[in-house]
């Protein structure tokens, strides 16, 4: 297996890294795919008749004006929504590798283990850096310290955080500036190695600086995790992502390459929010 | 135009009453307090401290109460506990005309004993069930008709006196099942008084918890119950102390629960003199709330009598703090472990 670290850093970290505009639609094999979903809030709908099929190794964006929905689907991958009173999904179906994410016999821990979420706002747990990584390996059972040290070197390094926090491993997660909080939380997510990471707007509190950084990380990340990310930011879209859907009022409007979406959208409604006629 | 002058003294003239009387208030309630543990402290501490080594009466804190016996013998004024009056009589075989003072002498051990005890068990009774509960009500009951009827009889059930509290106690504990006039009667009497606020402080400070916490741990695949013991509850723990500390105080207090239920107003043994380790549950207790209520009200007053009523209410409120200060610097280690 090639780690990360052993791949030469040659992005710029200022510049928008390359997307791959030549991507097919949907030529990698989709790991996910939704189809025809409706979900509920109590009685207000928020996702209508949503189908999507998204890549393994390559990075789907979710864009979209505030209240679209894009969040409340980001959060039906790893079945996070289980945890608001009265929200559920009332038709169609989510299947990750084929199987129903949403069938009772599915347990929603493995999933979620699998399924792995960086939030909007970075949430690292008031313990040691090194502990935040650790959190996730010790609820699953391993106990090795030789095993956590190497997990914990291995994920902060994927995280591009390893040379700044290597000589304070045992303090607090809270001490670090909020990028690298959000790093934090991404290498947490990443030490557990699951196959898809969900970032749900993970650079909205963030300065443009540390939005870079994680940009860069993105596309670095997409070699080995099927990522998919929520933004608001339709730069930040264009600039690290392979697929993009665009959703407005609970709808997904369109669907389609970046590359596409960015520069021959084939929906009216599309252009007008790229071009930011609206949102 | 602005207020004509006459308008503007009588708005001054009202700031000036309304802040003189929300000062005077808050003085009032000081000079309140300062009395009150100035005058417990004054008087209790001629009972409690002495004037020569070791400075500190012992014998008021190590023995059991006994009777005071009060005579002249030989133009002397004697004052002998229970036990130093029969030695003496050994020795001495003349009739004397004795004036006998029930509790006076001797010390108030077993209460401070039996009332650590009632404390011990029914706030160990009272965490246990109210943290559960607690954590139920906030992290797992979902929003129901039900759910919001046990929260109105949670809130319901810190309003009901302690009087109540007490003969509840008596009915279920000590009648119907037996248990007698016991510790374990007590304890459940107190803990179920207590339960209501740490029921309440606790769930409020489990909601505390930012939600983020909840969600970060369950994203990496913990269990609902791994999420709650290792990433909410300890950070919740602070504030479940602080209702703690209100609680012990309470229950520590409380005269009424335990009257009924738990307190023996002279018991020779200490609570650990039991032939069997089971009746050690179902023993009465001295307590010192009790205690301090019988002296003050149940035998006849005099100047005896107030030496071991300022005596014992004095080591009881030392007691008392003593507990909450423990909670206190508990509930401060804690706080600083947490790096929030």
């Amino acid at each position: 297996m090639v780690s990360l670290l052993d791949m030469p850093r040659t992005l710029p970290q200022q510049l928008p890294p390359p997307v791959d505009r030549s991507a097919p639609e949907i030529e990698p094999a989709p790991i996910i795919d939704v189809s025809e979903l409706d979900f509920t809030y109590g009685n207000h709908q928020v996702l209508f008749d949503v189908t999507l099929r998204i890549a393994a190794r390559a990075v789907t964006a979710f864009i979209g004006p505030s209240g679209c929905g894009k969040t409340t689907l980001i959060r039906c991958l790893n079945r996070m929504n289980d945890l608001i009173d009265g929200a559920r999904v009332t038709a169609g179906s989510i299947r990750i590798e084929g199987v129903d994410i949403n069938a009772p016999e599915i347990d929603v821990v493995d999933l979620r283990r699998r399924v792995g979420m960086v939030f909007q706002k970075s949430n690292p747990f008031p313990k040691s850096i090194y502990d935040n990584i650790a959190y996730g390996l010790r609820i699953a059972g391993i106990t090795r310290r030789s095993r956590i040290d190497e997990a914990v070197e291995k994920s902060l390094r994927a995280a591009a955080l390893w040379d700044e926090v290597k000589d304070r491993l045992h303090v607090s997660g809270y001490g670090l500036s909020g990028g690298q909080q959000q790093r934090l939380c991404i290498a947490r997510a990443l030490a557990v190695e699951p196959d898809i990471v969900l970032m749900d707007e993970p650079c909205s509190a963030l300065d443009p600086i540390a939005t870079a950084k994680i940009e860069e990380l993105i596309y670095e990340l997409k070699q080995r995790y099927t990522i998919v990310i929520v933004t608001h930011n339709m730069q930040q879209a264009g600039r690290c992502s392979d697929y993009t859907g665009f959703f407005y009022l609970g709808r997904l409007i369109e669907f389609a390459s970046t590359n596409k979406i960015f520069t021959n959208p084939s929906e009216r409604r599309t252009e007008d929010y790229i071009t930011g006629r609206f949102g | 135009m602005i207020a004509a002058p006459s308008n503007r003294q009588r708005t001054r003239i009202l700031e000036r009453i309304v802040f003189w009387t929300f000062r005077l208030a808050t003085y009032l309630v000081l000079a309140c307090a300062t009395y009150i543990f100035l005058d417990i402290g004054i008087k209790g501490s001629r009972t409690v401290f002495t004037s020569h080594a070791p400075f500190i009466n012992l014998k008021f804190l190590t023995q059991p109460p006994q009777t005071l016996y009060v005579f002249d013998y030989e133009g002397k004024k004697m004052e002998l506990s229970d036990r130093e009056f029969r030695d003496w009589k050994l020795t001495h075989k003349e009739d004397v005309d004795v004036t006998s003072i029930s509790y006076s002498a001797g010390g108030i051990w077993p209460c401070i004993v039996g009332t650590a005890l009632l404390v011990i068990g029914s706030m160990t009774l009272a965490l246990f069930i109210g943290i559960s509960a607690a954590i139920y009500l906030s992290e797992y009951s979902r929003d129901t008709p039900l759910l919001r009827f046990i929260r109105i009889a949670i809130l319901n059930l810190a309003g009901v006196p302690s009087i109540v509290f007490g003969l509840f106690g008596f009915g279920l504990f000590v009648i119907f099942f037996g248990w007698n006039v016991s510790l374990l009667a007590g304890w459940f009497t107190l803990g179920l008084m207590v339960l209501p606020a740490i029921i309440t402080a606790s769930e409020e400070s489990l909601r505390a918890v930012p939600q983020g916490l909840r969600e970060g741990s369950l994203a990496l695949g913990a269990t609902k119950w791994q999420t709650i013991r290792k990433n909410v509850l300890p950070y919740a723990v602070p504030g479940i102390l602080t209702s703690s500390i209100l609680g012990i105080a309470r229950v520590a207090g409380e005269t009424a629960p335990i009257m009924f239920t738990a307190a023996y107003a002279m018991r020779d043994e200490m609570p650990w003199q039991v032939s069997r380790w089971t009746d050690f549950f179902f023993q009465g207790v001295m307590a010192l709330p009790y205690h301090i209520y019988v002296v003050s009200s149940k035998i006849p007053q005099n100047e005896y009598t107030e030496r071991v009523q300022y005596g014992a209410a004095f080591v009881f409120l030392v007691l008392v703090m003593l507990i909450a200060l423990t909670s206190i610097l508990l509930r401060e280690r804690q706080r600083s472990r947490l790096s929030w």
